[in-house]
């Protein structure tokens, strides 16, 4: 009975302890992250007031089962009474469930509704998921701030470099949560996203916003956030979506609305005299078509081999003949043009396009050489 | 064998009536031997489960990729998931219901011996197609264990092999409930009436409609998605007229009963247990099998609880919360009355009921935890985080594997005619308790903070947790070693069992037959007070 006894205290110890440790370094480690939107804020409460409703619940079973564990056991005597029910219990704890139950459902039903409310927004975002990166479009239509940034559009990859995942080098502040061009919003508007994706399943998640929307191929949901605050914010991908689900993050930069004008003015211009789809507009520091390194092997190492390695999406794979020939076969010409402006599955420019066309014409050459 | 033997009818008919060697286990159509091989085979697959799981948490020990490449990291969630559902702990509950049904209703064996044997000798082929998808090109799928579409589609052929182990698994549980339902319903001994059956048996018979209303359901999501990788229809697919999100509501409408085709018969072998060393009767036990139905009905209408974040509509939201919430009034019933069970019994704690004790505690967390997630603007912060994951399994291996120990220590001796080793059997308990809790509690923290499921790596913050996650998961695999070695070592014991070795229990298998059992019981049904 000691020993039992003893090994009881050690596991409220060990989950009291482990805890206890690290408690004071770090408290957002514990709970939801720092709530910086309305909606956030209430899920953030709305999870409070539950998790207490349950640890009360909680305290008050276990501490009746643990009292009848440590008073009612043979080894000290006690001999068994009979009783086997209680109408009058039973009916009680059906009863009195049901309304704790509604007291969460009430102001539930409020945050829900006031999650859903895309109405009336300042600006409208499209967001595609495709395996793997993020595109955004800013949208023409409702609002004060459409006209600032619409039709600017870009593609939002991956930042950390390779050799940090596979251990060739140090790990980064913001490893796996970092992109090359961030989603761009004013603080203090309301946001409203357009989310869909292009292949598979994807969801858009924020943390910080209180958003999660499921990206479904083929429809449109939407969703919004009011960041309080300018700063960046960082989430993931959070539907499985084939190999590099776990290396898709999301991060958002909020600008004070000036700012924000600014950064829509230089990007608008940046992209408006391309009518094409190479139009897509880069981060605040890049330049829409990156210079020309003529870098076949190396273009296609950094941003080919992500499809072309393993022949994903119907993408043919680096050095298999087979898969080549019949597109060797149409000329060239017709091989750079596809690479450049999309085919099937595949983005222009595989996504990359701050890529100079050289380096794209280069990497196709490359990998053709490969498969001849 | 002699006439004097021959009154002795367990031990004759023991050897009378069945082949020697393997061609006694390929033709058997006796419940216990068909229990038997259920069990075993359950636990092959909970190992073969278990070292998935253990490559899935050396992958995540720390930041970077070192184990596992992303491709293989998915293959092994997908294949941790499929094998632990449908290879572990269903075909563990399939054993129980075939070893206790008959001998707690009064009733010679199974209704159907040799649809019996089929619904076994189904599940080799069916986890072999699983495990053989590994290796052929493009290995097995990579999209966890709910399939979805549309990336179920892009799969190699390891897809094609899954969706043929799922009709096969299919069509194994659905012969076995036909089996249990007949069983129970007109093989019950004289005086044997409904409400007096041991909650275990009630609780099968309930479970056993489950499975036969859902997994058809499941046959049909898979082979939707079958047509569509191969034969040009477009169920999930948008450019076609339809929709991913078909998929999964046809998947959770079979896969939230499955939730409790789970813990259902787990919910029978504690209501067993903790009566037995209580030495008191089950309290409630009208409301206990009332409870039981009512959450059966209630998990055909709340499916789309696993969906919050597809884009349901907001009226769609609320409906699925507030009747999902209802599911806490039957379980809250159950809860209060295993403890209310214990309420001024006559305790004592050999490992069944510590393993009863401990299900009770962690699988209340579990609730607990589901109950926060039921509420739909929190379930937005937590839905496919590792919280989600801590949920799940608190209910599934707190829940349903604890259960399963349970009532493995509890039967074992009546099954094998030897007591177990009480102290190594308390070891195991105490090990799986605290390994448990620390792979599982920390998860809920990773969700909390926003730690996605599914990821082969992660940012450094959650590095912590992951690793005491990690830790906690190689101890507790180990810990199931001890429990074969548990187990091997009471089959060839020579410590010989009593015929009730527990004195709180009451049902026949305890009160009317000998231990060990004989290879055939209830001949001639017992009277039934």
């Amino acid at each position: 009975m000691i020993k039992t006894l003893c090994a009881k205290i050690g596991i409220c110890g060990l989950t009291m302890l482990i805890p206890g440790l690290a408690w004071a370094e770090d408290k957002a480690k514990w709970n939801l992250q720092e709530p910086h939107t309305a909606v956030a804020r209430e899920m953030y409460d709305l999870h409070t007031i539950v998790l207490v409703i349950c640890l009360i619940i909680f305290v008050g079973v276990f501490g009746a089962m643990f009292y009848s564990v440590i008073k009612h056991r043979k080894s000290a005597g006690h001999r068994a009474a009979h009783f086997h029910e209680n109408t009058t219990v039973e009916i009680l704890w059906t009863i009195i469930p049901f309304f704790i139950l509604i007291g969460m459902a009430w102001p539930a039903t409020k945050s829900v509704l006031a999650m859903r409310d895309t109405s009336s927004p300042d600006m409208t975002i499209k967001i595609t998921g495709y395996q793997w990166k993020w595109g955004y479009e800013y949208l023409k239509g409702e609002g004060d701030l459409s006209g600032i940034a619409d039709g600017v559009q870009f593609y939002s990859v991956l930042a950390t470099p390779h050799d940090q995942i596979y251990g060739n080098a140090p790990k980064g502040e913001h490893y796996l949560l970092e992109v090359d061009n961030p989603l761009v919003v004013p603080a203090g508007k309301k946001i409203r996203l357009l989310i869909t994706a292009n292949d598979v399943l994807h969801a858009w998640y924020m943390p910080a916003f209180g958003v999660k929307q499921d990206a479904v191929p083929g429809f449109i949901r939407d969703a919004w956030f009011k960041v309080d605050q300018p700063g960046t914010y960082r989430g993931q991908c959070a539907e499985l979506c084939g190999k590099e689900h776990g290396f898709m993050p999301i991060v958002v930069e909020a600008l004070e609305p000036a700012k924000f004008a600014e950064w829509a003015g230089s990007h608008k211009t940046a992209a408006a005299p391309a009518a094409t789809a190479v139009a897509a507009a880069a981060g605040p520091e890049k330049t829409v078509a990156g210079k020309a390194t003529g870098d076949g092997k190396g273009t296609y190492e950094k941003v080919c081999s992500v499809c072309h390695a393993a022949g994903v999406a119907g993408a043919p794979k680096f050095g298999d003949k087979s898969a080549w020939a019949p597109r060797i076969a149409t000329g060239a010409d017709a091989l750079h043009n596809s690479a450049l402006k999309g085919k099937n599955a595949m983005p222009p420019k595989g996504g990359m396009t701050t890529l100079a066309d050289a380096d794209v014409v280069a990497a196709v050459d490359y990998m053709v050489k490969a498969a001849k | 064998m002699s006439a004097v033997i021959g009154h002795d009818h367990g031990h004759a008919h023991g050897h009378d009536y069945h082949s020697g060697g393997i061609l006694r286990w390929v033709k058997t159509t006796n419940h216990k031997d068909i229990g038997t091989m259920y069990l075993w085979f359950s636990f092959i697959m909970f190992l073969t489960g278990g070292v998935m799981a253990m490559v899935i948490r050396a992958e995540l020990f720390m930041p970077g990729m070192q184990v596992v490449n992303p491709e293989v990291f998915n293959q092994m969630t997908t294949l941790h998931g499929l094998i632990m559902v449908f290879g572990a702990i269903m075909p563990a509950f399939v054993g129980f219901a075939n070893w206790l049904i008959p001998m707690q209703i009064g009733a010679p064996d199974m209704a159907f011996p040799r649809l019996n044997n089929w619904s076994f000798w189904l599940l080799p082929p069916a986890a072999l197609l699983l495990i053989i998808s590994l290796f052929v090109p493009g290995g097995a799928p990579g999209v966890g264990w709910t399939l979805y579409a549309p990336l179920s589609v892009q799969q190699g052929m390891g897809m094609d092999l899954t969706i043929f182990a799922v009709h096969i698994l299919g069509m194994s549980s659905i012969m076995g409930s036909i089996n249990i339902i007949t069983t129970v319903l007109n093989l019950r001994a004289p005086g044997m009436t409904l409400m007096k059956m041991p909650l275990f048996v009630w609780t099968w018979l309930i479970t056993a409609y489950l499975l036969i209303a859902v997994m058809p359901v499941l046959a049909g999501a898979v082979t939707m998605t079958l047509t569509d990788r191969h034969f040009g229809t477009h169920f999930f697919n948008a450019a076609g007229g339809g929709d991913p999100v078909l998929f999964q509501h046809i998947f959770w409408f079979f896969g939230h009963p499955e939730v409790y085709i789970i813990a259902i018969p787990a919910f029978g072998v504690v209501s067993q247990v903790i009566p037995a060393f209580s030495r008191k009767p089950l309290f409630g036990y009208t409301s206990m099998v009332y409870a039981v139905a009512s959450i059966a009905i209630l998990s055909f209408l709340v499916w789309a609880h696993h969906m919050y974040t597809t884009g349901l509509p907001v009226t769609g939201q609320l409906y699925y919360m507030y009747a999902t919430m209802l599911i806490a009034v039957p379980t809250g019933v159950k809860v209060f009355n295993w403890v209310a069970t214990m309420w001024k019994g006559s305790l004592s704690f050999e490992t069944p009921m510590l393993f009863s004790i401990g299900f009770l505690f962690l699988f209340t967390l579990g609730g607990f935890s589901g109950l926060v997630l039921s509420i739909v603007p929190v379930d937005i912060q937590l839905h496919d985080t590792y919280y989600v994951v801590a949920h799940f399994h608190y209910v599934m291996v707190a829940g349903a594997l604890f259960s399963a120990f349970a009532g493995i220590y509890f039967w074992l001796p009546k099954w094998t005619g030897h007591m177990y080793d009480e102290t190594l059997g308390k070891w195991h308990f105490w090990l799986s308790m605290i390994f448990f809790n620390m792979i599982f509690f920390v998860q809920h923290f990773l969700g909390l903070a926003g730690m996605p499921r599914r990821i082969p790596d992660y940012a450094p913050q959650f590095t912590d947790f992951n690793m005491i996650s990690s830790i906690g998961a190689f101890g507790f695999g180990l810990s199931q070693l001890l429990f074969l070695y548990v187990v091997i070592k009471c089959i060839r014991s020579t410590n010989v069992a009593p015929q009730k070795p527990w004195e709180g229990a009451d049902s026949l298998e305890w009160t009317h037959l000998p231990t060990p059992v004989p290879y055939h019981s209830f001949e001639t049904p017992p009277t039934v007070k």
